[in-house]
């Protein structure tokens, strides 16, 4: 008798093991067609990015001049032409993966950690601190984001720190408004008030209850976040404000194919199909990832 | 409703003074001094002193500031290391250019924009449906300037239809427009369908349905109205990605506004005049801000009823 219900409440124990929050999600995801293929060439675009050197070598295969082979429409030998400098644009292409979500990654990165820390300020502490802080970011999100970014650059000189830094300051605005939203709904839970009263200090319950439960708009904002880097990224580029001569950053090879536009327009078209296949990967999984962190969004 | 602009209006001030001070300190970051770039190489270092001093370049930066705004309250944008005149003088001659293309883009997104997101939302998962979100999505990846790009090897080079720059009749204008515009009629789009496919499933469509209102008055009077307030807060926010738009697109097809202004200022290292460009974008930007908040009253009498 005692054995058999032993046996029934492993039964129920399995039935209802509580299943990880994360292969939910994970799930979610995979069911959804659209974000599974964005999500499968953002990691094609990021293993390109990370081996662009093994893939292709810099110096004789990226940036090294062959004149008597310039403006070579597209072939087997070279897929995407080559450039006016007799460079093969493929290569080129393909190298400027690095350079693009380097800058989309890191510049959304640090003005999500900026945005968290002064977003979560703002929102848990309330008060004169928030007041200061949401001011201070309204003021920043009454100047357009790239014009601030162009301002930034303008000022600083262009070089792939720099813009960096642009990019990153000009999204902090955003990210931290939607971290101290998510912080409020979160904020005056019952297990905020446990942990405070078991003695839990502002940075455990900041770091450890309130920011992990309410990440799933802070996620979506994020990936969102790299697609418009990389956009933003490769027009200052075009303008001649961003990743300067000879690194081929996607947005530098089209003001270089501007040039040679009516003769060999297959110069401008590859590096903006680039930028529109990682943007629209990107968007695709971002759209997925809300979907799949709260139905409820959908 | 005059006491929530006038309100508004007051609230822009602070909100402008911190725009222009932030613009301002960035600007002033930049390496080099003024002195020399508008002396030139040349110049002797008691020369250089001299205009320093004549520009008060030696006083402290919140000094400088506040002489700026001062200044600014009149007209006086500063003097343009380039060229030597005022800033404000060509930045307004270039203003209307400016304007002129960004309402083109806005008026024709919205055009376009609408009807789709609502045929999408009544005909949901139709082939309609289907192409047109999937179209959106390509015209929310695509950098303005490459569709720039693309727009004039079709229409300029190769069918020679349209102009491919200048800013001479209604033909120049139809290529930047609809490449300024495409993104944010994307955007505008998917928004629109979203919240009216909310809305039409919503307990009063089905009552005006039942009470046997046609399909076109349930859609364009019960729905849209109530489906229009993320839209309209939507062609807010666009609007400011527009400006930062506007900055490429005027590159690309050679317009005279004050992007390109802009670009030319910031190669020619002319700061004041890029500080004056950033400054009337960021002060268009919020007077948009404002009519957007007006708007909602004139669409929802809920939002109208506490501007008091």
């Amino acid at each position: 008798m005692s054995e058999n219900k032993n046996t029934n409440v492993a039964d129920l124990k399995q039935k209802y093991k509580k299943q990880s929050q994360f292969k939910e999600i994970f799930k979610r995801l995979l069911r959804n067609k659209s974000a599974t293929a964005g999500a499968i060439v953002v990691i094609l675009l990021l293993f390109m990015a990370i081996f662009a050197d093994a893939l292709h070598d810099y110096e004789t295969q990226v940036i090294k001049q062959d004149i008597m082979n310039r403006l070579q429409s597209p072939s087997a030998e070279h897929w995407f032409g080559t450039d006016e400098m007799g460079r093969d644009i493929f290569a080129r292409v393909c190298y400027g993966a690095k350079y693009s979500l380097l800058i989309g990654f890191t510049g959304a990165v640090t003005s999500l950690v900026l945005g968290i820390v002064l977003g979560a300020m703002a929102g848990f502490y309330g008060g004169k601190i928030d007041n200061i802080i949401m001011r201070f970011m309204d003021v920043l999100l009454a100047i357009p984001g790239t014009l601030l970014a162009i301002a930034i650059v303008a000022s600083l000189g262009s070089s792939i720190r720099n813009l960096i830094i642009a990019l990153s300051i000009s999204g902090i605005p955003g990210m931290s408004r939607i971290v101290r939203s998510s912080v409020l709904t979160v904020k005056d839970q019952e297990y905020v008030e446990a942990a405070r009263a078991i003695g839990a200090n502002d940075r455990t319950i900041i770091f450890k209850h309130v920011l992990p439960n309410g990440m799933a708009p802070i996620i979506v904002q994020s990936t969102l976040r790299v697609a418009s880097v990389i956009l933003s990224a490769a027009g200052l580029s075009f303008l001649g404000l961003g990743v300067p001569a000879p690194h081929p950053e996607w947005g530098a090879l089209l003001t270089n194919a501007r040039a040679y536009i009516r003769d060999n327009s297959y110069m401008c078209l590859f590096p903006g199909l680039a930028i529109m296949i990682t943007i629209l990967s990107l968007n695709l999984l971002g759209d997925g990832l809300r979907d799949a962190l709260d139905p409820k969004l959908k | 409703m005059w006491k929530f602009i006038v309100k508004r209006l007051i609230a822009m001030v602070p909100v402008l003074l911190g725009v222009t001070l932030i613009i301002y300190l960035i600007m002033n970051m930049a390496p080099g001094d003024p002195a020399k770039v508008i002396l030139g190489e040349q110049a002797t270092p008691e020369q250089i002193a001299a205009l320093r001093e004549e520009m008060h370049l030696n006083d402290p930066v919140l000094i400088q500031y506040a002489r700026y705004i001062l200044n600014l309250l009149r007209g006086d944008m500063g003097t343009s290391y380039n060229s030597g005149l005022n800033c404000a003088t060509e930045i307004f001659a270039r203003f209307p250019n400016t304007l002129r293309l960004t309402v083109t883009a806005v008026s024709l997104s919205i055009i376009l924009a609408l009807p789709i997101g609502i045929l999408a939302a009544v005909h949901q998962n139709s082939v309609f449906d289907g192409v047109s979100m999937f179209v959106a999505l390509l015209g929310l990846s695509m950098p303005v300037f490459w569709l720039g790009m693309l727009l004039i090897l079709l229409f300029s080079l190769r069918l020679g239809w349209l102009p491919s720059s200048g800013s001479e009749g209604f033909k120049s204008l139809v290529l930047p427009g609809v490449t300024l515009g495409f993104q944010h009629m994307a955007a505008i789009a998917r928004v629109t369908r979203s919240s009216m496919l909310e809305v039409i499933r919503a307990d009063y469509i089905r009552t005006a349905r039942a009470k046997g209102v046609s399909e076109n008055k349930v859609i364009t009077k019960h729905a849209l109205k109530n489906a229009l307030i993320p839209t309209v807060t939507v062609i807010g926010i666009q609007f400011g990605g527009m400006l930062g738009g506007s900055v490429m697109t005027e590159s690309v097809f050679a317009w005279p506004g004050i992007g390109r202004l802009m670009v030319q200022s910031i190669n020619k290292r002319d700061i004041p005049m890029v500080l004056g460009c950033v400054i009337m974008f960021s002060v268009s930007f919020s007077i948009v801000n404002l009519i957007v908040d007006i708007l909602y009253g004139f669409i929802d009498p809920r939002i109208k009823s506490q501007y008091k």
